[in-house]
């Protein structure tokens, strides 16, 4: 017992001091929130191996089925290295289906949910935390699939502008994962429709994003109107600025357009979520709906 | 003056459901002072978890106010939420792929602990609850009271003034349940001023560790005090079980002595020397009385074999109360959810 008693660590304050915080003290506790929960997901690369069959080896033989049909049919080179940047992507869309998503409905039912509600911290920083710990577990899967795919098939990159590549790269990440935070707050409030909606979207999204054909093929209008999945806008930009030399189709968007789009998606969408966690909040706490295991 | 650690005043809390809104909580009015072990205690359904939902923020109340160290539930959510922690029996909370040791330093960053402090604080921890050996265990693999041992560690993580506890022994065995109740004790005796607010259907539980208790049924409190004021409330007279080698004009030479209000025998036993001893249950108007049943017996020649008195317990209260058992109360909560 003498490990409790020793826990007092704060002597002489009384709860409306350890109540009363600084701003400094709530910006560390929202940062720390942040690599709390982002840690599970860093952690459970190494702890669970069947991600290689499941995250790596069966998006490679997708990939390299589509690769095996453009040899077949005798489509360009760049198409190859246009489906293999399209598999390796996949592994984000996947991430932001099923682990930010499904993810808050999934800690409602183990009771996380209230739990994260009743500390004292910003809810936004679960949802961070969410996202950066799956973009490092997904960055590792993606990359290790574009390596191997890319020696396999022999895909040549041709970039003439790194930094830019990079930034869109990441651009498009944090449109996508706040398109995710978004989609976890709405998925909570539809409750058991979420997985059959995660699983609806799937292919779908597989098909309006291009993993395997630039955008641009469904027409003006078609790739205009897809443009409001990060996926699909991202992974255009990248196809641009990783295969310089291709010849992309009549109607591409250009490059820093994209960026642009990309830009106001990753705003709008991390402004929304935020906004739609203190709805959810705001109806959770009056309707009793959204923290209790059994409703 | 400070601040009571729990002020409820005309707390209403209804949920919408069909065919027609369930009252989960209707007018109630609760006082805790700082310090006190306070329980709630009632039948599945009672409205117990619904008032830890709202004193812990997560729930708010239809009507009337609810007050934590003088902080609002509506409005000073934050103030409350960085002073309380809370832990539920059968709580699944975490994530199976982490070790206990990470699981519980996860949650120290939520309350904002600095990497290495947090580290410290859940090592100490663990070593208090007793899973030392299983600090590199994972979490999907521990047993239900291992399990609720950690989670008892999560919710003392922040050192919190208020800790709500909502049946946290529930599922556990004997062993288990005891451990995690002393666990609780010492944690509470180690400062002045922290207050446990423990919802629990376990009459026992809430007799051995509470100060006061309130009794709740269908969303009312239909008592509160300490456990002896409760139990005095529904002892009006004095109960003893008497037990005599013999008694010679049987028990109606006892009825006819003033004071005694009854006297029936119980049961007959025969000992090893076949002699036949009386048992009977003996209500007297007050325990001074007594004395006088002593005498008459001793007049008969009757010798006291035993004497005990009947303490009536918190399940007597309820059914006084409430007109009928816990176990029917549950059994009607369940018909009721099914």
């Amino acid at each position: 017992m003498a490990g409790i008693i020793d826990l007092v660590g704060r002597a002489g304050i009384g709860p409306h001091e350890a109540a009363d915080w600084s701003r400094r003290q709530e910006l560390m506790t929202d940062l720390r929130s942040v690599r709390g929960r982002a840690y599970p997901r860093v952690i459970g690369l190494a702890r669970e191996p069947s991600w290689v069959l499941f995250e790596i080896l069966l998006p490679f033989l997708a990939t390299a089925a589509f690769v095996f049909v453009y040899r077949a049919i005798g489509a360009p080179q760049e198409y190859v290295g246009f489906v293999v940047l399209g598999g390796a992507l996949t592994a984000f869309w996947l991430n932001v289906i099923w682990m930010m998503a499904n993810q808050l409905y999934w800690e409602k039912s183990q009771g996380n949910l209230e739990l994260y509600f009743a500390a004292p911290m910003h809810f936004m920083s679960i949802l961070f935390g969410m996202a950066i710990g799956g973009i490092v577990m997904s960055t590792t899967r993606a990359a290790t699939v574009l390596l191997i795919a890319g020696l396999v098939f022999g895909v040549t990159f041709s970039v003439d502008q790194w930094a830019l590549l990079l930034g869109v790269f990441l651009l498009t990440l944090a449109a996508l994962y706040g398109l995710g935070m978004v989609l976890a707050s709405l998925f909570l409030v539809w409750g058991r429709e979420a997985w059959h909606m995660g699983q609806m979207l799937t292919e779908p999204v597989y098909f309006v994003s291009g993993l395997n054909f630039p955008v641009a093929r469904l027409g003006f209008l078609g790739a205009l109107s897809v443009a409001f999945i990060p996926l699909a806008t991202g992974l255009d930009a990248m196809r641009q600025l990783a295969f310089t030399d291709a010849a992309f189709p009549l109607g591409t968007p250009d490059p820093l357009l994209e960026v642009a789009i990309l830009t106001v998606m990753t705003v709008v969408s991390i402004l929304a979520a935020r906004w739609m966690l203190i709805t959810m909040e705001r109806r959770a706490r009056r309707d009793g709906r959204l923290s209790i295991r059994w409703q | 003056m400070p601040p009571l650690a729990i002020e409820v005043r005309g707390i209403r809390r209804v949920y919408s459901a069909k065919p027609a809104p369930v009252v989960a909580l209707d007018r109630v009015d609760l006082h805790v002072a700082p310090g006190e072990f306070f329980g709630l205690l009632g039948p599945n359904g009672a409205g117990k978890t619904t008032l830890i939902k709202i004193l812990t923020t997560l729930l708010l109340p239809s009507a009337g106010t609810a007050r934590v160290f003088g902080f609002d539930v509506e409005r000073d959510t934050k103030k409350i939420r960085r002073i309380m922690n809370m832990v539920a029996g059968g709580e699944q909370s975490g994530y199976g792929i982490l070790t206990v040791r990470e699981q519980l330093w996860m949650f120290t960053q939520f309350y904002g602990l600095a990497g290495g402090d947090g580290w410290r604080r859940v090592d100490e921890l663990i070593e208090a609850v007793g899973l030392t050996e299983q600090r590199i265990q994972r979490v999907s693999t521990l047993s239900t009271g291992q399990r609720q041992k950690m989670n008892l560690a999560r919710g003392l993580l922040n050192d919190p003034w208020i800790l709500f506890l909502d049946e946290p022994t529930l599922g556990l065995d004997v062993s288990a349940a005891r451990s995690l109740r002393e666990l609780i004790v010492d944690w509470k005796r180690a400062v002045p001023g922290r207050t446990i607010l423990l919802t629990t259907h376990y009459m026992a539980e809430a007799d051995e560790l509470c100060d006061r208790i309130a009794i709740v049924d269908h969303g009312r409190i239909l008592a509160i005090g300490s456990p002896d004021e409760l139990k005095r409330r529904v002892q009006r007279e004095s109960i003893f079980r008497l037990e005599l080698d013999h008694l010679d004009g049987g028990v109606a030479t006892l009825v006819r002595l003033p004071g005694v209000v009854s006297a029936s025998e119980a049961a007959g036993a025969i000992d090893a020397a076949t002699r036949q001893t009386v048992v009977m249950n003996l209500v007297l108007e007050d325990d001074g009385v007594l004395g006088q049943v002593v005498g008459a017996l001793a007049r008969t020649g009757s010798e006291i074999l035993g004497l005990r008195k009947s303490e009536p317990t918190l399940e007597d209260v309820f059914v006084e109360l409430v007109g009928r058992g816990f176990a029917e109360s549950d059994a009607e909560a369940a018909g009721k959810a099914g």
